[in-house]
């Protein structure tokens, strides 16, 4: 159950964790937890579930004060309702005012549950968090990424979830001292009307990781023209991206799309060629570092977030460009 | 049981592409756009449709908004629910995620017999993607999110594939339980102009607050009942960038020089 601000202290953070592997989101969720936790004069938590804890100590390093950790074999298959139960416990013993969570599938996904178990608030997706005066804000963006709002939430804990990239990983330092805290756990599974039948590794794409992306628009005239930009990528160790309608059209999987619908991404180059730049796309990508548009339109409104832009068919530029990178 | 009872809820929402945002006073103009059924419930609604096509039942689509949201229902009707269910009342106003949560599972647990709960990801305007686990928890039932794939549908269960982890993990999921599905796990059809004029005549069922008071609490709903706030809306500017255009025979040797001069040392590969 929620509970007021008065009885509660501490921010926690949860640590995601893939088969005992920490998610880098961690990082940067104890990055900002300690800009938090200063803030409001308090200790920094981590919150660590997983089939193997003999990292725990790694978040110590990465600025916790203290780490909750429960090691089970339960937590080696993404089971929301066991994360939750474990989770909702804790909280309800130890009271903290603060909770974050990365926004992962699931981060996503568990979040809710546990939100709704302890009666309380939860803002998703949040890019911005900041302590004022004494408050806690979270900023999120919504209608498509058209607004930011700014929201605050009136009993505790008090839940967010984060994006992923948006804060910057905390230093490491081996020297920084905390307390490791074994929980034990002795509660039945949770979600037994789940079976998991079978476990595929996803091919990924790596988008979102990416240094360097190629994607492709509507200027592209047949699904074989992707190898062109295929090969623009492999010159450049770039990864290939794409807009939706070639996605809708069935020209290319989705897990390529980036947009509002697809993923979001934020490479240090983002190179964008034969797109003419709608909201649906803008929303995926225009927070990358450098962008380069290459578009037959002058008029196409992706030149307005560029950084340079290439006015010319793509069916010549690309290829110059693939020559002048080999060069190289 | 003999039958499968299917629940989507569903949200109106406004033609995000369309909508004007008002930077001054930070107010968005809902009325400044056409509504439509959000996206994503489509996907969630064909998943349904596809359900009882192939192991029959029945599918109940639910929304809460205003009174206008009636015509989205309808469509809804139009594209093969059987019956639907509109929350309307004052008292719903400026719900939050969870309260929004709250009233839907109030309304599903009133209709009883339900075996699957089927949710889109996400709205296009909230863009939380949290009520359908919300309601899942409220329910006590179990949930699989992010399905993008449905391997098999049968009458006591549901196998899906859902991504997480770096992972596609198949699960199967015995009912009663919720999932919620991403773009991927179909193409919703459209509805013919036939059954969109079927459904001319059929009838939305309107419930308040009142509806639900004999297994929920008043304090629950609406602003009262949620727990977070919106304090203060921020209408970005768009963040245009100081573009160097290359135009020409030779726009590409120039530009490729002035990347090189900007960036060259500081990406690998230029």
């Amino acid at each position: 159950m929620a509970y007021e601000n008065e009885s509660s202290e501490g921010v926690w953070v949860y640590c995601e964790q893939e088969k005992g592997k920490i998610h880098p989101v961690t990082y940067e969720l104890l990055n900002k937890g300690r800009e938090l936790a200063d803030d409001l004069e308090t200790d920094l938590n981590a919150l660590f579930l997983t089939p193997d804890g003999s990292d725990a100590e790694e978040l110590i390093y990465r600025g916790a004060d203290g780490v909750y950790l429960i090691e089970d074999d339960i937590f080696d298959e993404p089971d929301e309702r066991s994360f939750k139960e474990y989770i909702a416990d804790l909280i309800k013993r130890e009271k903290p005012e603060i909770l974050l969570i990365g926004a992962t599938n699931f981060g996503r996904s568990m979040a809710p549950r546990l939100a709704a178990a302890l009666e309380t608030g939860l803002t998703a997706d949040c890019t911005g968090l900041k302590i004022d005066d004494g408050e806690f804000i979270q900023i999120r963006p919504a209608f498509t990424g058209n607004i930011l709002a700014h929201i605050s939430t009136d009993r505790c804990p008090k839940m967010a979830t984060v994006r992923y990239k948006e804060f910057k990983e905390s230093d490491r330092d081996e020297n920084r001292e905390g307390m490791v805290i074994k929980e034990t756990a002795d509660m039945i599974k949770g979600q037994d009307k789940i079976t998991i039948l079978e476990e595929i590794i996803a091919e990924d794409v790596g988008l979102q990781d990416a240094e360097i992306i190629v994607s492709g628009g509507r200027g592209l005239k047949d699904p074989n023209d992707f190898d062109l930009l295929e090969e623009l990528c492999s010159v450049l160790d770039a990864k290939l991206g794409s807009s939706r309608p070639l996605v809708d059209e069935g020209w290319i999987p989705r897990k390529h799309q980036v947009g509002y619908s697809g993923k979001r991404v934020k490479p240090r180059l983002y190179i964008a060629c034969g797109i003419s730049g709608a909201p649906q796309h803008l929303a995926g990508m225009k927070e990358s570092d450098i962008i380069i548009a290459i578009n037959k339109d002058p008029s196409a409104p992706i030149f307005k977030y560029a950084d340079y832009g290439i006015v010319g068919d793509l069916y010549e530029v690309v290829p110059e460009l693939i020559e002048a990178f080999k060069e190289n | 049981m003999t039958d499968l009872d299917i629940i989507v809820p569903i949200k109106e929402v406004p033609d995000i592409e369309k909508v004007n945002f008002d930077r001054e006073k930070g107010r968005i103009d809902r009325s400044s756009s056409s509504k439509e059924p959000n996206p994503f419930d489509l996907n969630a609604l064909e998943e349904a449709v596809r359900f009882k096509e192939e192991v029959g039942g029945r599918i109940t689509v639910i929304s809460m908004g205003p009174s206008s949201a009636e015509e989205t229902l309808k469509e809804a009707m139009a594209r093969g629910a059987d019956k639907a269910i509109l929350l309307t009342d004052k008292k719903f106003a400026g719900s939050d995620t969870w309260a929004t949560s709250y009233t839907l599972a109030n309304c599903i647990k009133k209709l009883k017999d339900f075996d699957l709960i089927i949710c889109g990801e996400k709205t296009v305007d909230g863009d939380t993607g949290q009520v359908g686990p919300e309601i899942a928890e409220i329910l006590d039932i179990p949930h699989i999110a992010y399905a993008n794939r449905t391997i098999e549908r049968k009458l006591e269960s549901i196998v899906v594939e859902s991504e997480m982890w770096g992972r596609n993990f198949k699960k199967e999921m015995k009912f009663p339980g919720l999932i919620t599905v991403t773009k991927d796990v179909n193409e919703p059809r459209l509805p013919s102009l036939k059954n969109k004029l079927k459904v001319r005549n059929k009838e939305v069922e309107k419930w308040t607050m009142k509806d639900l008071l004999d297994i929920s609490d008043e304090i629950h709903y609406g602003s009262t009942g949620s727990p977070t706030k919106v304090v203060n809306i921020e209408i970005p500017e768009e963040i245009g960038r100081e573009s160097k255009i290359f135009e020409g025979g030779d726009a590409v040797k120039k530009f490729v020089k002035q990347l090189r001069s900007d960036l060259g040392d500081e990406i690998h590969g230029l």
